[in-house]
C-alpha cells in the first residue's frame, strides 16, 4: 500500500473544451489534503483526442496541478464509458495514485463505479467535503437518506480511495498564474470497437443561460405557482436580478418546468448566493437540493410551511403579489444585484 | 428478449424520525420498493408489452422480509423473481452488493439481454450499484435513462438526461440500463396481478448458491466503512418578515439584502 501516493483529479472538460468547474474545485481540495499528508504529490489525469489541449493544461496548472498525467489518443475525442473507463483504470494502474477524486456530475458518476469496480476498490459517491483522517486515511462526508443523515466513510485497505464529490460545495481556487505542472504523457492502447453505445443525437435543452448549477441568484418556484404561465413573474424577477429560474418536482412532474430545472434530491444541487423560494413547502427532498445557499428567501402563504425553519428571510403572503412587488420595487430603485 | 430487474427495498425517506441523541429511529418506518425501481419495472413491463415473447425476472438481495418488493415486481407484470439472502450478506457496500448481485445473476439466471436498474436508490442514494453491475458482467452500461426503446434486435435505444441535456444513444445488447424518474408512472399492481405474485414461488438463494467466497460479500468484501454518521447540522430559522402589506414587507427585505451587501 505503501506504494501507492499521491492525489489525482480526473479532469473533465465541457462541450466548449474547457475544464468543468468542479474538477479545479477538486484540484483545490487535493492541494489542502495534501498538506496533511506530506505534501504528496497533487496530480490531473487528462484524457484527451488529438485536438489542442494547451488551454487545458493551463487551466489545470493553474489551479494548481503539480504534474498533467495525460492520456492522449484519437479515440478519447469523444467521451464513451468503455474507452474512458480504460484509460483511466490503465494510467491509474501505471502510476498508483493513494486518492482519485472525480466531480460527482453525470459523466463523473458514469464512470467512477466502473472504474472502482475494475479496481476492486472502494469509492464513495457525492460527497460534499473532503478531509484526512489521524491515520492519513481520505475521509469523504456525504449525504444519505435524501439528506437526513451525514455519513463519513473510509476506505481503510484498498488502493485508490475514491469519492465522486458535487460540484460548487467546495471553494474554488484562485488561479496562480505561477505554478507550471508538468505534463507527464502515459500511453494506454485503446480498440474504437469496444464501445458499446453510440451517441445517436444530442438535444442540449439546458441552454447555457438557464444553467441553474452556475447562477448565484436562483428564483425558484413549487407547486403555489399553478401553472406554466405562473413562471413568467418568476423569469421578470429572476432577469432583473441577474439570476436563473428553477424549480421543484411539483412543477416538473407537472410539466411546467423541465427537469433540468429541478433542485433537489432527484435533480440538481445548487448553491446559489440567494434562493428565492416562492410557493414551495420545502419538504426534505427539495432542502436536500438547496440548503447550503447562502441567503434562503421563503415567500410562502401558509405560516406552518417548512420552509421558513429553513430560511434566512421569510415573507407570509401571496406570491402573486409578493414577487411583482419586489420586482418593481428593485427596478424602481434602481438597485443592482452585487453577485 | 430476456430482462432481469434489480430491486431494493428501502425506508421511505419522506418518513425519518430522530430520537433524542440524534439518531434516526429504523423502527416502524414504512419499506417501499425503491421509486427508481418501479420505473424500472415499468420500463420492463412496456417492453415485454411490446414484444410478448420476453421474460423478466426480479432480484434483490436482501433479508427475508426484501420479498414483499419482488411480490410488488411480480403483481406489476414480472414473471418471476429470486432472493438473494444470507447473513453474511450484511453490511455490504455498493461494492460487495454488485458483486453479489452479479455472480447471482451469472449463476442463477444465466444468459441476459438487458438488466434494469433504478439510477439510485433514496437511501443509500450512491448510483453505484448499476455501473458496477455493468462491470461486474463485462456488459455495456447506459446511466440516467429516461426512456427505453427496443424494437427487436441486438441493440436498444436510450434516452439519458446528462448535465448536457438529452442525448440519444443506442446500445449493443446485453448491457444495463440504470433508470431516472420516467415521463410515464410506474403502474400499480392489478388484482389480477397480486394474485399472481401470491401464487408465484419465489426462488431464494444464498452464498453458497451464487459461487462466492465468504471473503467477497457483505462486510468483509467491502472496500468501504462508515467511520461516522452524524445528522447534518440544522439552518438556524431566521427572520419572518412582519408587515401589513406586500409592498411593506418587500420594502424590508431589499434593506435586508442591502444591509447583507446583495443589493446595492
Ligand atoms: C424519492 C423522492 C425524491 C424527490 N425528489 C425531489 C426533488 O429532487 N426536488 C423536489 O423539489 N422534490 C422532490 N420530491 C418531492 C417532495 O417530497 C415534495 O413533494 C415537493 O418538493 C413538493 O413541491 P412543492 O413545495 O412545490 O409543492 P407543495 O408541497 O404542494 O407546496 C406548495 C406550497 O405553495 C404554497 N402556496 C400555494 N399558493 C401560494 C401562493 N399563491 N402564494 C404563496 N404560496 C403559495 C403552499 O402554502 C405550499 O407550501 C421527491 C420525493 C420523493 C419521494
Ligand atoms: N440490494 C439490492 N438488491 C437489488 N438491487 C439493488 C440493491 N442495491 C441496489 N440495487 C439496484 O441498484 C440501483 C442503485 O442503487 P444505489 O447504487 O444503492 O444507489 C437501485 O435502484 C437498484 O436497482
Amino acid at each position: 500500500m505503501s506504494e501507492h501516493k499521491g492525489i489525482w483529479v480526473i479532469a473533465e472538460k465541457t462541450s466548449e473544451n474547457t475544464i468543468t468547474g468542479v474538477t479545479l474545485e477538486l484540484i483545490n481540495a487535493a492541494r489542502r489534503l495534501s498538506e496533511k499528508l506530506n505534501n504528496e504529490e497533487v496530480g490531473a489525469l487528462l484524457l484527451a483526442g488529438n485536438n489542442n489541449i494547451e488551454s487545458l493544461v493551463k487551466e489545470l496548472s493553474e489551479a494548481g496541478a503539480q504534474k498533467i498525467y495525460l492520456v492522449q489518443n484519437e479515440n478519447l475525442e469523444q467521451y464513451s464509458t468503455e474507452l474512458y473507463v480504460k484509460a483511466a483504470c490503465e494510467a491509474i494502474k501505471q502510476k498508483n495514485p493513494s486518492i482519485v477524486l472525480i466531480g460527482a456530475t453525470t459523466t463523473g458518476r458514469d464512470i467512477a463505479p466502473r472504474i472502482s469496480a475494475r479496481l476492486n476498490t472502494g469509492l464513495t459517491a457525492d460527497c460534499t467535503e473532503l478531509d484526512i483522517n489521524e491515520q492519513g486515511l481520505l475521509a469523504a462526508t456525504r449525504p444519505t437518506f435524501g439528506g437526513n443523515l451525514m455519513a463519513t466513510i473510509l476506505c481503510k485497505v484498498c488502493r485508490p480511495q475514491m469519492a465522486t464529490v458535487r460540484a460548487k460545495v467546495l471553494p474554488k481556487p484562485e488561479p496562480d498564474h505561477s505554478n507550471v505542472a508538468q505534463v507527464e504523457r502515459i500511453d494506454v492502447e485503446l480498440d474504437p470497437s469496444e464501445i458499446k453505445v453510440k451517441i445517436l443525437e444530442c438535444l442540449n435543452s439546458c441552454k447555457a443561460a438557464c444553467k441553474i448549477e452556475d447562477a448565484e441568484i436562483i428564483v425558484s418556484g413549487g407547486r403555489g405557482i399553478k401553472n406554466a404561465e405562473g413562471f413568467k413573474i418568476l423569469e421578470e424577477l429572476a432577469s432583473t436580478l441577474g439570476g436563473a429560474v428553477a424549480a421543484s418536482r411539483a412543477c416538473v412532474d407537472a410539466g411546467w418546468r423541465g427537469h433540468c430545472d429541478q433542485v433537489g434530491q432527484t435533480g440538481k444541487t445548487v448553491c446559489p448566493k440567494v434562493y428565492i423560494a416562492c410557493g414551495i413547502s420545502g419538504a426534505i427532498q427539495h432542502l436536500a437540493g438547496m440548503s447550503s445557499s447562502d441567503i434562503i428567501i421563503a415567500i410562502n402563504k401558509d405560516p406552518e410551511a417548512p420552509i421558513f425553519q429553513f430560511a434566512t428571510y421569510g415573507i407570509v403572503g401571496d406570491l402573486f403579489e409578493i414577487v411583482p412587488e419586489l420586482t418593481k420595487a428593485i427596478k424602481n430603485s434602481q438597485l443592482t444585484c452585487c453577485c | 428478449m430476456k430482462i432481469v430487474v434489480c430491486v431494493k427495498q428501502v425506508p421511505d425517506t419522506a418518513d425519518i424520525k430522530w430520537t433524542e441523541n440524534n439518531t434516526m429511529v429504523r423502527e416502524g418506518i414504512e419499506s417501499i420498493m425503491n421509486p427508481f425501481d418501479e420505473y424500472a419495472v415499468e420500463t420492463a413491463v412496456r417492453i415485454k408489452e411490446a414484444n410478448p415473447d420476453t421474460t423478466i425476472t426480479a432480484i434483490t438481495m436482501g433479508p427475508a422480509q426484501a420479498k414483499d418488493v419482488l411480490k410488488r415486481a411480480i403483481a406489476m407484470g414480472a414473471d418471476e423473481a429470486i432472493l438473494i439472502s444470507d447473513k453474511k450478506f450484511a453490511g455490504a457496500d455498493t461494492q460487495a452488493t454488485s458483486r453479489t448481485l452479479a455472480a447471482a445473476i451469472k449463476n442463477k439466471i444465466g444468459d441476459f439481454d438487458l438488466i434494469l436498474c433504478g439510477m439510485f436508490a433514496i437511501d443509500g442514494d450512491t448510483a453505484q450499484t448499476g455501473p458496477s453491475i455493468a462491470e461486474h458482467l463485462g456488459v455495456a452500461q447506459a446511466t440516467f435513462a429516461k426512456e427505453v426503446q427496443y424494437s427487436g434486435g441486438s441493440s436498444l435505444i436510450v434516452k439519458r438526461e446528462v448535465d448536457e441535456g438529452i442525448q440519444k444513444v443506442e446500445m449493443t445488447l446485453p448491457g444495463v440500463v440504470c433508470m431516472l424518474k420516467c415521463d410515464y408512472e410506474p403502474r400499480k399492481p392489478s388484482i389480477k396481478g397480486t394474485m399472481k405474485a401470491n401464487k408465484t414461488q419465489i426462488g431464494e438463494y444464498g452464498l453458497e448458491d451464487i459461487g462466492l467466497n465468504p471473503e467477497e460479500v457483505g462486510i468483509k468484501g467491502s472496500p468501504t466503512y462508515v467511520s461516522k454518521a452524524f445528522r447534518p447540522e440544522q439552518r438556524e430559522p431566521g427572520e419572518l418578515i412582519q408587515a401589513d402589506n406586500a409592498r411593506d414587507a418587500v420594502a424590508k427585505l431589499v434593506e435586508k439584502l442591502k444591509k447583507d451587501k446583495i443589493l446595492a
